[in-house]
């Protein structure tokens, strides 16, 4: 928290969030998100890797992160999250509750999202690792960063950057053809094409905003599949017309 | 969280050695309840061993034309597996239902079974707990207990099992194979799980050193036309007031076979038997749904907080019933 304190400038909460992103972004290298993932966990060891010190201490750790290997030493009670935000500087992984309950923290594991915060960065050795600062291409932010920005997905943004990765891992997991508890037919789950709005609620049920900016993560998920998103004065007319009836 | 060693386990026998030569040793699979009850302090491990690198992640076809899933393959994995999703759908959608993709991208099958009751006493160290700390006492027997057991509850402990999995494991008469210092052995799933007794302490009958290697489900026909109903607090990413594994075997409108197992309702997965045999041989209508359900809830004792769990576990498996018996699908 203190690091995004520091690093807010006087500019609108709109272009900061645009800047903080790219500017983060600009490290990598990654072709898409995916495809980078598989290339990298298929040369990974396959095998145990033992690690030599099971007493209480810091052990070594090289964690590939938004395609850069990075070295160091923590102790195994170390979390992924406060590895990424207190010691390689990436403050764009948010801590909300700690506690797998909130998806602040979300980044993508060999392709997979995950709460960084449940997972212990010593067991991390040799697995993918992207970040909402490895979404972008350079200056060029992902389709789904581009969509949130669009749509108004979001407005303190503390929840963003875990629903960007989430919304990105879950575009993904519908290629993929994943089902969700509420796909009607489990031999035949959702296409991009047809990714009801349901589905989307069921799927990002995992990541919660405390500025309820609901309707535009959904409308941004929406965009980024290949829909039409309602538009924002639509869902408002639709909610007083409703209460109207 | 206290300080601890690490080590990545060689193998299962790596793993088994060094969690039977260390008592204060503990193992980690996916570290999704692990981690959270050693953050609070639940859990203070002189090292942790993990096994997520073993060889314990495929999911095949067994001889008599069931499946064994492998203790690493994660909830994700077997939600996902064509043959998961098309023979044994409740299994697919019990754990769809439960948490969130983040978290069963981790979780893994053998973690599933042995995570530990959500009873905010338990996780709240400031209050007594006998789960905790045996002998302290159980504040939720006359606190705050709506979440809590109405079958086989003790004075020591009315803590529920949490897991959505296997619920819907309880129901396909699942096998648990385990293997520990004494070898190999395999549990059928109604015995893995314990009732608090004056040991709530335990959850399960795990020896010290045991180590779950794979769940195996038998061939099971039928178990397509199953159907997982979870009812909760709010729509999603919650855990399970009440939960429904209902199997109906048919034969035009009649049922052959019945399998009903509940979750929320007791500190383990609760197969209901005898209106499992009632069901047999009558025509699926909703008076004999709703004959099972009494049968079902006749034991209960529910709390001074949770009696209105018997009438919405009898609602419940009606629901499940009626849908089961026209074949399955979303609940
Ligand atoms: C916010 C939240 C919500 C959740 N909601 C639900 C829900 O609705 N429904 C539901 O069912 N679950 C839910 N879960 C629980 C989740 O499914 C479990 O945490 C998960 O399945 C545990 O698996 P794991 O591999 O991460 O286990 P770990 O955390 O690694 O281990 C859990 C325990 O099992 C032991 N262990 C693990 N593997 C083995 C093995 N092979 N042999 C012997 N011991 C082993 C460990 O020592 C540890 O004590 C939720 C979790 C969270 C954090
Ligand atoms: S119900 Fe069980 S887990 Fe909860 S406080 Fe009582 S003893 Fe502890
Ligand atoms: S900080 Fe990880 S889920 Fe809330
Ligand atoms: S935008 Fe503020 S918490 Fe989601």
């Amino acid at each position: 928290m203190e690091n995004q304190e520091k690093a807010v400038p006087k500019a609108s909460r709109r272009k900061f969030l645009s800047q903080a992103l790219t500017a983060a972004g600009s490290v990598v290298v990654a072709p898409t998100l995916i495809e980078s993932a598989t290339a990298i966990g298929a040369e990974a060891p396959p095998s145990p890797v033992p690690v030599a010190p099971s007493t209480a201490g810091e052990i070594s750790v090289t964690l590939h992160i938004n395609g850069a290997k990075k070295t160091l030493s923590v102790e195994p009670r170390v979390t992924l999250l406060d590895t990424l935000r207190e010691r390689l500087e990436l403050t764009g992984s948010k801590k909300g509750c700690d506690h797998g309950q909130c998806g602040a923290c979300t980044v993508l594991i060999d392709g997979q999202r995950a709460y960084s915060c449940l997972c212990l960065a010593v067991m991390q050795e040799g697995k993918e690792i992207v970040t909402i600062e490895g979404l972008a291409k350079g200056e060029v932010l992902h389709p789904v960063q581009e969509a949130f920005i669009h749509q108004d997905g979001f407005q303190c943004g503390y929840c963003t950057p875990g629903q960007i990765c989430a919304s990105v891992a879950l575009l993904d997991e519908i290629k993929r053809g994943c089902a969700s508890a509420i796909t009607p037919d489990l031999s035949s789950p959702p296409q991009l094409s047809n990714l009801s709005e349901a589905e989307i609620k069921e799927r990002l049920s995992g990541n919660l905003c405390r500025c309820s900016a609901y309707n535009g993560i959904v409308a941004a998920v929406q965009q980024a599949a290949g829909h039409t998103p309602p538009s924002a004065a639509a869902l408002v007319l639709g909610a007083t017309a409703k209460e109207g009836a | 969280m206290n300080n601890f060693g690490y080590v990545r386990a060689a193998s299962v026998k790596d793993a088994i050695d060094r969690s039977a030569g260390d008592p204060k040793a503990m193992i980690i699979a996916g570290g999704t309840n692990l981690v959270d009850r050693m953050k609070v302090f639940l859990d203070e491990p002189s090292q942790l061993i993990d096994i997520s690198r073993l060889e314990l992640k495929k999911i095949e076809k067994t001889a008599d034309g069931g499946l064994r899933i492998g203790a690493l393959v994660t909830n994700t994995e077997v939600a996902d597996h064509a043959e998961v999703r098309a023979q044994y759908p409740v299994l697919a959608r019990s754990i769809l239902s439960g948490a969130s993709q983040q978290i069963r991208n981790l979780a893994t099958v053998g973690g599933n079974l042995l995570q530990r009751t959500r009873c905010p006493y338990y996780y709240d160290t400031a209050f007594a707990c006998n789960k905790r700390m045996p002998g302290s006492g159980c504040p939720a027997a006359n606190g705050v207990n709506r979440g809590h057991a109405i079958f086989g509850n003790s004075e020591h402990c009315v803590a529920v099992h949490p897991s959505d999995m296997c619920v819907a494991l309880a129901a396909l008469d699942a096998v648990v194979e385990v293997e520990g210092p004494k070898g190999p052995r395999k549990i059928a799933f109604g015995e893995f799980h314990r009732l608090p007794g004056d040991t709530p302490n335990r959850d399960t009958n795990l020896e010290p050193g045991e180590l779950i290697t794979a769940v195996t489900i038998p061939a099971s026909p039928f178990a397509k036309s199953s159907v997982y109903l979870k009812l909760r607090d709010r729509a999603s990413y919650a855990f399970a007031l009440i939960s429904v594994a209902a199997v109906l075997d048919m034969s035009g409108k009649k049922i052959k076979t019945a399998r009903l197992a509940l979750g929320g309702v007791a500190h383990k997965p609760w197969r209901t038997t005898e209106a499992e045999a009632f069901l047999q041989g009558k025509a699926a209508d909703t008076a004999t749904f709703q004959k099972a359900a009494e049968l079902a809830l006749k034991g209960a004792k529910p709390l001074s907080h949770n009696t209105f769990k018997v009438t919405l576990a009898k609602r419940a498996i009606v629901r499940a019933l009626t849908i089961s018996a026209k074949g399955g699908g979303v609940a």
